[in-house]
């Protein structure tokens, strides 16, 4: 992976920039070089949010996506926006409970998961982000399970260290999903 | 960690324990961070009822000689500037941060560069400049906080740290190895006389019209050694480049990318990032004007570093202007259109 670029787009609220720190937070521990970037204001409290992550063997220059290699879209107003801007050959996966309609390209790799309903189903209501995120790493072969541990407990904070196994559960089950 | 974390964390380190503040988007994690530790260190945080309220209380602890600090963004600055000006009447050390937005007015809260002026002119009345400096990383964000405070100290003035909401909300690693100079004695602080020596007044009036000539050229005298000093710039790929970017902050990033993009094109382009804003890295653009073609600044702004620019280069190549603002950034793409359209124009 020399540099990678990743989007995170939905809802506020939906963890998506959650989803993006426990993403770089797992490069840095992988010794690459990483950058984070959010929506802010307003935005984050129920409008729209996103978030730009880049992980790279080299040093990042500029730190906002606009043409990402990973889209992971959690509304279809993200979707309607971003899918085009997605590289060719690049990923889009899509919360298919919350979006209804199929990806339009055919030179992008898609993944549908029933995020929201999975994580309402097994318990882990909120965390659809990191069903993705779970899938997502296991689409790029890239599921550390030692790193991906080691970067959930660097953003989760040791007052909601409760939470810890319920992130964990949901991004395996995201590893663990197929479709 | 974020860019504005990175800068309250650096200033601690640097042992400063005073921050009057008053919130502002998009630099409020630093008055949070602030509020976290203060108490745990035996420091002070206290959010102020106005943003000039807490400038002042900035010159209050200046002035009895402690490494001080307040945060803003834009319009907060605009508000701070009469005390920016007595902190420079009264020669106080003290660092500020401008988490630039999109202005005028109350503007929009996306990053903005359109504060160059106001930064580097000085900001408020009164002949007088502060030092500026502009990080383009989180990493610089720490390590350029702690310069500004021992350039405050050393020169006995105001820097400003000029950032932007990108690079203050963005998060990258950053490392705290730093070895930092402590504050100097200050024997002209108003640490109380214990009877033993003549009052110290800190003050920025002079009734006396000789006195505060006499003062303001000695104040320019010092200018004049931080500006041979202090000026300092980096330059990526500018040796045999026939057309230079200039740009600070965010987006000097966003130019390297299109620096490497035209590279890889064939077009030798390079990048000089200024990092002192104030003083400006004039020889380092009067070097590259003895070669290169034409120079294209880049700026969330409607062209205002250009000016220092075509100063710097005393208008000897051709100097252009690539922009977006109102919180928009310039994409790679477009500074590399810029690039492509210099380089069929030729200049020179």
């Amino acid at each position: 992976m020399a540099t990678k670029e990743f989007l995170f787009a939905g809802f506020g609220g939906q963890g998506l920039l959650f989803s993006g720190k426990v993403l770089a937070y797992k490069g840095l521990i992988e010794e690459k070089n990483v950058s984070w970037l959010p929506s802010y204001g307003p935005e984050m409290r129920g409008g729209t949010a996103n978030c730009s992550v880049i992980i790279s063997d080299e040093p990042v220059g500029a730190p906002i996506v606009l043409n990402p290699d990973v889209l992971v879209a959690m509304n279809l107003p993200s979707l309607d926006k971003y899918e085009k801007a997605v590289r060719k050959g690049g990923i889009i996966l899509v919360d298919s409970s919350l979006i209804s309609r199929k990806v339009e390209r055919d030179d992008v790799d898609v993944y549908y998961v029933t995020a929201t309903r999975l994580a309402d189903e097994n318990g882990t209501g909120q965390l659809a982000n990191m069903i993705l995120m779970g899938k997502l790493l296991s689409v790029l072969d890239e599921y550390n399970e030692e790193t991906v541990s080691a970067a959930l407990e660097k953003c989760i904070s040791a007052r909601h260290a409760d939470m810890l196994d319920y992130n964990r559960k949901a991004m395996e089950t995201g590893r663990n999903y197929a479709g | 960690m974020k860019g504005n974390e990175a800068i309250a964390e650096a200033a601690i380190q640097a042992g400063c324990r005073h921050y009057f503040g008053y919130p502002i988007t998009p630099q409020t994690e630093i008055a949070a961070y602030m509020a976290k530790r203060m108490p745990k260190i035996g420091g002070t945080f206290l959010q102020a009822e106005s943003e000039i309220a807490a400038i002042n209380m900035v010159y209050g602890v200046a002035s009895a000689g402690k490494r001080v600090m307040t945060s803003s963004s834009s319009p907060g600055i605009s508000l701070k500037s009469e005390g920016l000006s007595y902190l420079a009447g009264a020669d106080l050390p003290a660092l500020v941060v401008n988490a630039q937005r999109g202005g005028p007015g109350l503007g929009g809260i996306q990053p903005s560069q359109s504060d160059y002026f106001q930064a580097t002119r000085g900001g408020g009345h009164g002949d007088y400049h502060m030092i500026v400096l502009a990080p383009s990383s989180v990493q610089e964000m720490a390590q350029l906080t702690i310069k500004g405070f021992e350039l405050a100290d050393e020169y006995r003035m105001t820097s400003m740290i000029l950032a932007d909401g990108t690079i203050g909300q963005m998060m990258e690693p950053v490392s705290f190895d730093f070895d930092i100079k402590e504050a100097p004695a200050k024997p002209w602080a108003t640490t109380g006389t214990k009877m033993a020596r003549e009052h110290n007044v800190i003050n920025s009036l002079y009734l006396n019209p000789e006195l505060l000539e006499k003062t303001n050229i000695e104040r320019y005298k010092k200018y004049e050694i931080i500006a041979e000093k202090e000026a300092l710039a980096e330059e990526y790929l500018t040796e045999d480049a026939d057309i230079i970017i200039a740009a600070f902050g965010i987006a000097a990033r966003v130019s390297r990318n299109a620096v490497n993009e035209a590279r890889a094109n064939g077009i030798k382009a390079g990048l000089i990032r200024p990092i002192t804003l104030w003083p400006f890295p004039e020889k380092v653009f009067a070097k590259a004007a003895e070669h290169a073609k034409q120079i294209i600044s880049v700026e969330l702004s409607m062209g205002q570093m250009i000016e220092d620019v075509r100063l710097a280069t005393q208008c000897r190549i051709p100097v252009s202007l690539c922009y977006r603002v109102g919180g928009m950034i310039p994409t790679p793409d477009q500074v590399y259109q810029a690039i492509v359209e210099a380089s069929e124009k030729g200049g020179k």
